[in-house]
């Protein structure tokens, strides 16, 4: 494999292993928060009980996800040394202040897990909501960088020099706000179908104990209301996103549909593989008019199709099948959750079929699945750009050998760290059963 | 001060916090280590419970490094990020493993949890030293050019003798420094038997370190002689460091106040010995200057954008002023309160 195939390969794996615990780590603790509110408003000591069995399961995520972080971090400074110059002198900021986010994750974090007996109820709320709030600011400012990277602003290149720089210009770059809300949005969808699978799979275990049943089902009910939400949200900003592109990255859009002619009244193409010997999405099924009207809300939009570049400046065409596994993913999360809250509250049924306990126990690892998507989507559809029209991946990246070595080292590395969690985690709550810590509340020794 | 000098002087102030962290942080693994199979004891307790709520923290340090270096002088990654990109992705590989399995050991299963902390603790003691290879590498000597670019010299750096000297003196620092602190922190804690334990290594482990400093300035008579001659120029702060070095040792042996069961101040000799490196970081910092990595990147020449570094110095003036709070409250809960330090 050639040098820049090899810096991109270990970057995308060190980014899909990361964005698996990040994402948890955004979307974690905004459950925990959910929870521990909840509890302040109904004194239910099942609630509390899930805030605390959640933190003990994130602490142990989070010995991945900083790690994990901390490599990506050092690796595109790394590989991408002739990017990171960019970066150096143009969107510094986001990193900057990124810093104080994971500051402020880590030291209320530690106050959280660590002082949690010996905090006020208000410390503890104030804690949370600063861990949520440290995560969620960690990824809204990495997001920015990714944002410029597509929409670059903010400084004007003479004679190969970076002149006319505006920190704050290229911090508020056109993409830097649907982006980092639809990364936000569809972390707390995953955080909450996680919390909803994890439930559901105690709940497939037959001869429950009642409580048990109940306490799981009260999480998982928590899962699906507040997943259900934030899909409903994803979707419709995902389709503010997609409005983005058609202004701001075209070829995206047209790679991510499959439109090589570039027409007003533009279909839409579903599924499907696109073909790029004879320029057509193969076995997909078109809906007439609705690529025109989704891209600017009008049928006569004219769409921009890939033939108005040369073909060495289009993005892979695959990104297509990932575009809508992504999106596929985003509606049938939304309209699993209406089914099992209108089963629970509209029909008022006490328990739910097998069938759907196995939907939603299929959620959590759906929606990562969506995530991993909608990034190899969005990173790869960059392509062949590194900075969208300024500098090209294959400019930026590193000419130190060994990249094939270290590529096997790191990936050897997060499979190992990807077994070892799943059983460590697996043995803690094994060690530390549910049904103890139901009794211990019930001996009024509250969390 | 011009820019330049500031930015400098910032960063290589975050160098130093991340020293001092780091070396306590990966020194007190080695010694949970260390004392995991002798009987009846509390030493592991007590560098565990200083590790667990502290090391997140000083993980963000690192980055915060990395970072500052990217963003202060963007025109030092090319050579850097090149020269470094293997050893430094050792240091990942080993930082990950260590801090994953250090998390892990506090939640498996007793007979997996020595294994665990035998491999974070193992894996901890290199780290100080691959991260220090960033110094010998500076002075320029190990850094060819091929075909228009560059890439480091194993062979030259393997074989230099200022390359041994900063291992010795990484490795000794490391684990000086952090017995010197659990030391302080048993003290505190009134873990009369592990304080005693922890005072013995320090005592032990101090003169080594400070040999290994003076052979590092030794080396560099030889290795880099440009660094050298700067160095005599700032020899006050190299002589004031030793000054503290000696009181600091001295404190060891402060006889005892009166109610407590052991020789020692150890706060002041905390506190003095974290004045020695920082005397020692300054005059060595001074006479790096204005070099980055020698001859080819100085501070003027990988300087990032006047306004980007301005709107970067407004969002650490912010930052940290936000933080604040943050950072007493933590001190409170883990370094001083009763409650905490003194539970069995
Ligand atoms: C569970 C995850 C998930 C779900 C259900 C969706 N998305 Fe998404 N999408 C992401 C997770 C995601 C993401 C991983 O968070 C991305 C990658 C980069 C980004 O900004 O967000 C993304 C990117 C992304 C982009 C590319 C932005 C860019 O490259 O600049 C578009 C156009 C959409 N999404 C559109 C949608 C639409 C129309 C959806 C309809 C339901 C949708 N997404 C559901
Ligand atoms: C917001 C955070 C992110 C930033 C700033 C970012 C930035 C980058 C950069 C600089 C590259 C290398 C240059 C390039 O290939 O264009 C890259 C490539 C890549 N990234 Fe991202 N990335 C981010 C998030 C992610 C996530 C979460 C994933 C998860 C799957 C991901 C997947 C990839 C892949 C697969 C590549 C290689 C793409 C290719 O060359 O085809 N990225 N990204
Ligand atoms: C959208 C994608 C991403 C999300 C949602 C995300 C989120 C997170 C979260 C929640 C953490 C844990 C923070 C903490 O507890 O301190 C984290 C850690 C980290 N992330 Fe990411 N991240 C993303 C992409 C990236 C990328 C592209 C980089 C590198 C350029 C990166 C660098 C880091 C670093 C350095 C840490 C460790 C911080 C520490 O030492 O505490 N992240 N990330």
């Amino acid at each position: 494999m050639d040098q820049v195939l090899l810096a991109r390969s270990l970057f995308g794996t060190t980014m899909a292993f990361h964005i698996i615990f990040a994402t948890i780590g955004v979307g974690l603790p905004l459950m925990i928060l959910i929870v521990e509110v909840l509890y302040q408003l109904t004194g239910d000591g099942d609630y509390a009980l899930m805030a605390k069995r959640w933190t003990r399961g994130f602490a142990v995520l989070l010995g991945v996800a900083i790690p994990s972080g901390t490599i990506a971090g050092v690796q595109l400074s790394l590989l991408w040394p002739e990017f990171m110059k960019v970066v150096g002198k143009v969107i510094a900021l986001p990193f900057q202040i990124e810093i104080f986010a994971f500051l402020l994750e880590a030291l209320f974090m530690s106050i959280y897990v660590y002082a949690a007996d010996r905090l006020s109820r208000g410390m503890r709320i104030l804690s949370v909501v600063l861990v949520a709030f440290g995560a969620v600011m960690s990824a809204i400012l990495i997001t920015n960088v990714h944002a410029f990277e597509g929409t670059p602003t903010g400084f004007k290149i003479v004679n190969g020099e970076l002149v006319d720089i505006h920190p704050w210009e290229a911090f508020f770059n056109p993409s830097f706000a649907v982006s980092a809300t639809h990364v936000t949005v569809s972390a707390y969808m995953t955080g909450a179908f996680v919390v909803a699978s994890m439930a559901a799979y105690k709940m497939l275990r037959r001869g429950l104990p009642q409580k048990e049943y109940v306490f799981h089902r009260k999480a998982l009910l928590c899962g699906l209301i507040v997943g259900g939400i934030f899909s409903a949200l994803t979707g419709l900003n995902g389709h503010a996103s997609a409005q983005h592109l058609y202004r701001e990255q075209p070829e995206k859009l047209a790679a991510a549909e499959g439109l090589f002619e570039t027409t007003t009244y533009a279909p839409l193409t579903i599924g499907g593989f696109t073909d790029k010997k004879t320029h057509e999405v193969k076995y997909g099924i078109e809906i007439p008019w609705a690529l025109s009207f989704l891209a600017d809300n009008r049928f006569d939009t004219e769409v921009k199709g890939l033939n108005e570049w040369p073909e060495e400046d289009w993005p892979p065409l695959f990104i297509h099948t990932l575009f809508n596994a992504m999106v596929g993913v985003g509606m049938l999360l939304l309209l699993m959750s209406i089914v099992g809250f209108a089963w629970h509250r509209l029909l008022k049924r006490q328990t739910f079929p097998r069938w759907m306990i196995w939907s939603f126990f299929v959620s959590g690892p759906l929606s990562m699945l969506g995530i991993e998507f909608g990034w190899i989507f969005s990173c790869t559809g960059r392509q062949p750009w590194i900075l969208y029209r300024v500098m090209r991946t294959s400019e930026a990246a590193t000419h130190t050998g060994n990249l094939g070595t270290l590529f096997l080292l790191f990936t050897g590395v997060y499979l190992m760290l990807a077994v070892v969690v799943v059983v460590v985690l697996r043995a803690y709550f094994k060690r530390h059963p549910l049904g103890d810590d139901l009794l211990t509340e019930e001996d009024g020794m509250h969390v | 001060m011009s820019d330049e000098l500031i930015a400098v002087s910032l960063l290589w102030l975050f160098v130093f916090i991340y020293a001092m962290a780091a070396s306590i942080d990966f020194g007190a693994g080695f010694w949970a280590l260390m004392y995991l199979y002798r009987k009846e004891n509390n030493m592991t307790t007590i560098a565990n419970r200083y590790l667990s709520p502290s090391w997140e923290v000083t993980n963000v340090f690192i980055v915060l490094v990395v970072v500052g270096m990217v963003s202060f002088f963007p025109g030092a990654t090319g050579t850097l990020g090149t020269v470094l990109l293997l050893p430094f992705s050792i240091g990942l590989l080993l930082l990950t493993v260590r801090s994953a399995f250090l998390v892990f050991s506090h939640a498996a299963e007793k007979r997996y949890a020595r294994t665990l902390s035998v491999i974070s603790g193992a894996t901890g003691i290199f780290l100080p030293m691959l991260l220090i290879l960033v110094l010998p590498i500076t002075y320029g000597d190990v850094i060819g050019v091929s075909g228009g670019t560059e890439h480091l010299l194993w062979g030259a750096l393997l074989s230099s003798p200022s390359t041994y000297a900063y291992l010795a003196f990484a490795g000794l620092s490391t684990l000086f420094l952090s017995s010197l602190l659990l030391a302080d922190y048993s003290h505190v804690s009134e873990d009369w038997r592990a304080y005693k334990v922890y005072r013995k290594d320090a005592i032990w482990m101090a003169p080594f370190a400070f040999l290994a400093a003076i052979s590092v300035l030794v080396t560099m008579r030889g290795d880099a002689p440009w660094m050298y001659e700067n160095l005599s120029a700032h020899k006050g702060w190299i002589l004031g460091s030793g000054v503290l070095y000696l009181l600091g040792y001295l404190a060891l042996f402060a006889p005892k106040k009166a109610g407590m069961p052991a020789n020692g101040r150890p706060r002041l000799a905390v506190v003095a010995t974290i004045f020695q490196y920082l005397l020692a970081a300054t005059g060595y910092g001074m006479a790096h200057l204005p070099y980055i990595v020698y001859p080819t990147v100085t501070i003027e020449s990988g300087f990032t954008d006047e306004s980007t570094f301005h709107a970067l110095f407004a969002s650490y003036l912010v930052g940290f002023a936000i933080l604040t709070p943050g950072f007493w409250l933590f001190w409170r809960m883990f370094m001083r309160d009763k409650k905490y330090l003194r539970q069995k």
